[in-house]
């Protein structure tokens, strides 16, 4: 649920990592915390199992500068891929936004990238919320293994497997390195953006942000 | 509910309250967020302590616990509370969609501090729906 404080004069907007298990959801975190200046981020906070495997979240908060003297407040989530959190999934899809679905680009992780799909799908129903309706950014990671010997699918299988029929955008992706990490940041973030913005108040053109972490 | 807008005067109606019921008698904190583990508003002194981060968790928790009380066939928990060494927080429902979180130390009696939170719940409910 976007939240428009006019007394602080902030827009607090709540974006979803979501995808399987070992996608790189986290990752995509993580480099963002890094890369990002101090001013423009909040802690990054991790609940996880013992052997990195995310339990229920992590959460990175950050700031994406000023849009009609009103600054932008976006808090980045993760969820836990393996499908036996499906509950947890449910819980931190509350009040989303915006979502990156992070696909594994792994052959044999295919079917788990139509499997987590799905499971979006089906949380967001139980919102009343349909994944056509809400801001979507598709995010092809672990491109960097095209160069390895294990077998990866195309860009083109996945656009089939996953975005034939929502056409959203997609980046390709190399988490661990960076790239196309704030490609797809941007993206989800101007789009989320417009869409708060659009619905509730300006009702009018959205000018760039000003300053900020992007 | 998708979207809350705040303007600075339902903010400072919001403050009003929760410096007068639970910040008068000695709360340190209090913090109104929402369901997606949003900041609200904020009354008293957060001493250091990452508000933003305490929401988004008090959010899950509170969600968790909500799951928790189906497997065991409980309609919901609406009261969440942990006594630590020194400081003790309270997290209590106000409506569906909000949470009111309140943290204070010993001195304060856990009695006082639930009586207030109940009288407070409607007065902020009434707030929080007024457009
Ligand atoms: N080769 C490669 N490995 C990656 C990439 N992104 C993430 N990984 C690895 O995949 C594993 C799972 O990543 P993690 O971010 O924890 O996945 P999550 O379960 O989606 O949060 C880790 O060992 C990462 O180092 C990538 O772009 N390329
Ligand atoms: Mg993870």
């Amino acid at each position: 649920m976007a939240l428009i404080d006019l007394n602080r004069r902030e827009i607090h907007c709540k974006i979803v990592y979501y995808g399987p298990g070992r996608s790189g959801k986290t990752t995509n975190l993580f480099y963002i915390y890094n890369a990002v200046s101090e001013k423009y981020r909040g802690k990054l906070l991790t609940i996880e199992t013992r052997g990195e495997r995310t339990l229920f979240f992590d959460l990175l908060p950050i700031n994406l500068g000023k849009i009609q003297g009103l600054n932008i407040r976006i808090q980045l989530y993760t969820v836990p891929g393996q499908s036996h959190y499906r509950a947890t999934r449910k819980l931190v899809l509350k009040g989303v936004d915006g979502i990156v679905f992070v696909a594994d680009s792994l052959r044999k992780r295919r079917e788990k990238n139509i499997e987590s799909l799905t499971d979006l799908r089906n949380n967001l129903t139980e919102y009343n919320l349909k994944l056509e309706d809400l801001p979507l950014v598709f995010q092809y990671n672990k491109r960097d293994l095209i160069s390895s010997s294990i077998p990866i699918l195309s860009v083109e299988e996945l656009e089939e497997d996953l975005n034939k029929d929502i056409g959203a955008p997609y980046f390709e992706a190399a988490a661990t390195k960076g790239i196309g990490v704030f490609e797809t940041l941007k993206e989800i973030s101007k789009r989320t953006v417009k869409y708060v913005a659009r619905k509730y108040i300006f009702g009018k053109q959205i000018t760039r942000a000003q300053g900020g972490a992007l | 509910m998708s979207m809350m807008i705040v303007t600075q005067e339902k903010a400072k109606r919001l403050e009003n309250v929760l410096d007068k019921q639970l910040v008068s008698v000695g709360v340190s904190l209090a913090l109104l967020i929402d369901e997606a583990g949003n900041v609200i508003v904020a009354a008293g002194n957060d001493n250091g302590v990452d508000t933003t981060s305490l929401a988004a968790l008090a959010a899950a928790n509170f969600g968790a616990t909500a799951q928790i009380a189906k497997l065991i066939g409980e309609e919901d928990f609406s009261i969440l509370y942990h006594k630590g060494k020194k400081d003790n927080i309270h997290f209590s429902k106000v409506g569906k969609d909000f949470i009111l979180v309140t943290i204070f130390t010993d001195e304060i009696p856990l009695g006082l501090v639930r009586l207030r939170v109940t009288q407070v719940a409607q007065e902020l409910l009434d707030l929080l729906s007024e457009s």
